[in-house]
């Protein structure tokens, strides 16, 4: 898999930080699940972390928490290394754990105008599922008051930033307007977290935004 | 630029030896946690606890926890180490990453388990109270040198996502920039550390 879109530094300094919302988190895991650049730039930026942790003015445990964890020592089984089972190599194994390995077993709520969409129901601000969206079609030009990342996992589509295809992801803020269009005969399918909601702009945004509400 | 040339050497070389003793402290550490995995020693388990125990609460205090739920997270994250010393990686990462994002993520499960449940409770007013505002400046010479040569506006955005798990949109509104902004600080910062930390590994 040959990826050329990758996450702003400043959102993986985010991921490191433990200051996404689980949606972008997951979003996040996802993508560094497949893409050895951004898994370095988490590695760099957890080192921030680790050097807090060495700085940081220590405060006291409670007397005897040593002990109290040593009695415990015993009875825990050191963790099993993770072994990656097989699965649909579609769906990132980070995702597995919330949508299962079928992405058309999906129950999906269709929205109209070739837009069908998965809500994983995070809840909090913002929002976290997956759109599938038809050849051709385009959803209509949108801002965001926050941030959004979309990470493709099946088919490909096109912005005015460029073209996205599986494995990439858009890193977008409010900074932009965009447009995206799927631009094979395949249909599209990606995973899209955002921390507020999207403003759409034009009449065809407006009627549409009830809708995604993304 | 001859200027005090020797008086520089000095200064040059009194900040390589603080620089080596730290290396040899986080080297010390990294060592300790590799040999866990194989030695299950608890002796070896009880140092690090030590050391790194009252680290791990004030860092988990920070980020939002009171101090009562903040001991137990502790312990369940250096339980948490016990039980994953074996997958712990030398060359990927000194010890006090790997522990501190252990702990990180224990910290995010609790708070968003918590969170799941507050949605469902009235809303509280949101505390406008900026406590922690101009602490960055004391709390900034404690952090590693890297971090304390940044300029004071990118070390702010540093420290207020780590040291207080701050989202971007939250920093933006303390300080009343754009998010633009918070994030292009958060950038510079980063690429000056990488270039400053130079090599890959931490080791």
């Amino acid at each position: 898999m040959k990826i050329s879109h990758h996450f702003d530094d400043a959102t993986l300094i985010a991921y490191s930080s433990g200051t996404l919302n689980k949606g972008m988190a997951l979003l996040v895991e996802s993508h560094l699940e497949m893409c050895e650049n951004c898994m370095e730039q988490v590695q760099t930026s957890n080192r921030i972390g680790g050097d807090l942790l060495r700085q940081i003015q220590p405060v006291a445990m409670k007397s005897g928490s040593l002990d109290q964890v040593l009695s415990m020592l015993d009875d825990v089984e050191p963790e099993a290394p993770v072994v990656s089972r097989s699965h649909n190599a579609e769906v990132p194994a980070s995702l597995v754990e919330y949508i299962g390995d079928d992405l058309d077993a999906l129950d999906w709520k269709t929205m109209g105008m070739g837009v069908q969409q998965y809500d994983l129901k995070f809840g909090g601000a913002g929002a976290a599922r997956l759109l599938r969206i038809q050849p051709g079609v385009s959803v209509p030009h949108h801002t965001h008051t926050g941030n959004e990342l979309t990470l493709i996992l099946r088919g490909s589509y096109s912005d005015e930033i460029g073209r996205f295809q599986v494995g990439d992801v858009a890193d977008l803020d409010d900074q932009l307007e965009h447009q995206p269009i799927v631009d094979t005969e395949h249909e599209c399918i990606c995973l899209i977290a955002t921390d507020s909601p999207l403003k759409f702009s034009g009449l065809m945004g407006k009627l549409v935004q009830p809708f995604i509400g993304l | 630029m001859s200027k005090d040339k020797a008086e520089g050497a000095d200064v040059n070389a009194a900040a390589a030896l603080v620089e080596d003793k730290k290396k040899k402290i986080r080297d010390e550490w990294s060592a300790c946690l590799s040999s866990l995995a194989e030695t299950r020693d608890k002796l070896e388990f009880s140092r690090l606890y030590e050391y790194f125990a009252p680290r791990v609460k004030a860092y988990i205090i920070r980020f939002g926890m009171n101090p009562a739920a903040a001991e137990e997270l502790t312990q369940e994250s250096m339980l948490a180490v016990w039980r994953k010393a074996h997958l712990y990686n030398r060359s990927k990462a000194s010890a006090s990453t790997w522990i501190f994002t252990l702990a990180r993520n224990q910290c995010i499960d609790r708070l968003r388990r918590e969170k799941a449940v507050e949605y469902e409770l009235p809303e509280e007013e949101a505390d406008p109270d900026q406590r922690h505002y101009g602490e960055h400046a004391v709390v900034a010479q404690r952090m590693e040198d890297a971090i304390a040569k940044l300029p004071e506006a990118q070390a702010q955005v540093l420290y207020l996502s780590y040291y207080e798990g701050k989202s971007h949109s939250e920093i933006a509104e303390q300080l009343g920039i754009p998010l633009g902004s918070v994030k292009s600080r958060l950038r510079l910062a980063f690429s000056k550390l990488k270039a400053h930390w130079g090599e890959k590994s931490e080791n």
